[in-house]
């Protein structure tokens, strides 16, 4: 009974705060796909698959989806040299794209919630864009 | 099985002398009266590869001065200078303010042909908009200027002209430079992410443009008296060209382009003409939509061959001279996508062959040969330029 009751009032929380959030996402990802268009889909494809062994998908990839911080440093500083993504490996070179930071939290909140991934209503805001830094 | 080995190595030289025989007699009367079996072949392995230059940021084309320096740009928008196989760690000043964006920045460098007369370096760029130019805030589009080298600094800097309107986008700013000889300088343009504008005239994108050297535009050039045209435009029709060249037997100036998916193109580029896009195009659009359903159209030119998946070609060059035997003529175009150089046989106007070369050498974003008679690679991921030489 506590349970139902803890439950009920999350789901009432839920229901209150998400909303705006929820549309905030969407509006997010509706302004990444014009940034993706742009900038990303020549390599990347137009559902995300990639190249095989030349560009990386995004579509159910590991690499952008367990490591969201990694994929926000490629678009934000570029990307070159040998990485893993779903056990395929590759080594070219992603230039920095140029981005801002609100494009760049834009282009993952559309990444991450096109071609059969999720965020699960995470978003990523410009301020986590901003946090990342470069690996030297 | 150990009994078969004697049997394989005394059929092996009958068999493989019919298989020579066979394919000179396929290429006697592929290439016509004139060549000989014997003809001395040139191949990848021929070539003695050096890297001439390391540590740069984004290298996007190099020119080698006539004594044998090396200035290369940097898409960030520094001009470097590489001496004795090293990067000079002062940069070459006097480049103005580039739009470094997407695929903007600091573009391509090409010599005057009479360089050690007149010293005149030419560069493009992407220019971002100026106060009272026409187009978006915040836009950009293609510049050209010429200036001569003096020790660290570009000086007498000439600003010759700039591709109109701005546009706020971040693709296609082409940028190739070619001279023709007969004092005129041609530019390759790309249509800034806007491809019905590549078939409008009264806008420069997705064009190629012929000026006079210094920056005039020529009286006879194709669209001057046709009205709300810009005459500094040579052809049209273009996507995003980011290759070009003079043939030096011929004349005839080659470019490609990246197209859509599928849809790499390689053109010969005459006056007036029209190259189609996006009314015809071999490709399909990166979100997998029909950009057309036609690949011909009357009063649009077909490409010389087309690249189909795209190789994302960038830079281009003709072998020159005898040391590359039977490849003399033909053609090196580099793969952005893929990391290696295409070799394309050139016959005439056709291209009879393309094999790749140097896989996985890099990803390559220009293609030249220097005075020096070898060819320059730039290397954008590696920051590198690697020299292919011909083994003589």
């Amino acid at each position: 009974m506590k349970i139902l009751a803890i439950l009920i009032s999350g789901l009432l929380f839920c229901s209150a705060i998400f909303p705006k959030q929820d549309d905030e996402l969407a509006k997010s990802i509706q302004r990444g796909k014009m940034v993706y268009s742009e900038n990303c889909i020549s390599c990347h494809m137009g559902t995300g698959e990639g190249v095989t062994a030349t560009f990386p998908p995004l579509a159910k990839s590991d690499y952008l989806m367990k490591t969201p911080e990694n994929a926000i440093r490629a678009i934000k500083f570029g990307l070159i040299g040998k990485v893993k993504v779903n056990d395929v490996d590759y080594d070219n070179m992603m230039p920095n794209p140029g981005l801002g930071n609100d494009e760049v939290a834009d282009v993952m909140n559309y990444i991450m919630n096109s071609w059969g991934n999720s965020s699960e209503k995470k978003m990523i805001s410009p301020k986590e864009v901003e946090e990342v830094k470069e690996k030297k | 099985m150990n009994k078969n080995i004697p049997l394989l190595k005394k059929c092996l030289p009958v068999a493989l002398g019919g298989l020579l025989l066979v394919s000179s007699v396929a290429m006697m009367s592929n290439s016509g009266p004139g060549s000989s079996v014997n003809a001395p072949k040139f191949a990848e392995s021929d070539f003695k590869v050096d890297t001439v230059a390391t540590g740069l940021t984004m290298p996007w084309a190099s020119a080698l001065l006539p004594n044998g320096d090396l200035l290369v740009t940097e898409r960030g928008g520094k001009l470097r200078l590489v001496k004795d196989g090293k990067l000079d760690p002062q940069e070459i000043s006097g480049i103005p303010t580039v739009y470094y964006k997407g695929q903007g920045g600091l573009l391509d460098i090409a010599l005057h042909p009479d360089y050690t007369k007149n010293g005149w370096i030419y560069i493009s760029y992407s220019s971002p908009k100026k106060e009272g130019e026409e187009g978006d805030d915040d836009g950009a589009n293609t510049g050209l200027m010429r200036a001569k080298l003096k020790d660290h600094a570009l000086v007498e800097i000439q600003q010759l002209f700039k591709a109109l309107p701005n546009v706020k986008a971040n693709v296609h700013f082409g940028g190739r430079i070619v001279f023709d000889k007969k004092g005129y300088v041609f530019l390759s343009l790309g249509e800034r992410g806007q491809k019905e504008n590549s078939q409008n005239l009264s806008r420069d994108q997705g064009k190629v443009v012929r000026l006079h050297e210094d920056g005039k535009i020529p009286n006879d050039n194709p669209f001057v008296k046709t009205e709300g045209a810009r005459p500094e435009i040579w052809t049209y029709g273009h996507r995003n060209p980011q290759g070009m060249i003079i043939n030096p037997a011929t004349g005839v100036i080659w470019e490609h382009e990246h197209g859509p998916q599928g849809g790499d193109e390689l053109n010969i580029i005459e006056k007036g003409k029209n190259y189609g896009w996006p009314k015809i195009t071999f490709g399909i659009d990166y979100d997998n939509s029909i950009i057309s359903k036609d690949t011909a159209m009357t009063g649009m030119e077909q490409p010389v061959v087309y690249w189909k998946p795209s190789i994302a070609p960038c830079g281009v060059t003709f072998l020159t001279g005898d040391k590359f035997k039977d490849w003399k003529g033909d053609l090196l175009v580099g793969s952005l996508k893929f990391m290696y150089i295409q070799h394309l046989t050139v016959k005439g106007n056709k291209v009879t062959n393309r094999e790749i070369i140097f896989d996985k050498i890099g990803r390559v974003r220009d293609v030249r040969q220097g005075w020096d008679g070898n060819v320059y690679v730039v290397l954008e991921n590696s920051g590198k330029v690697v020299r292919l030489s011909p083994k003589s």
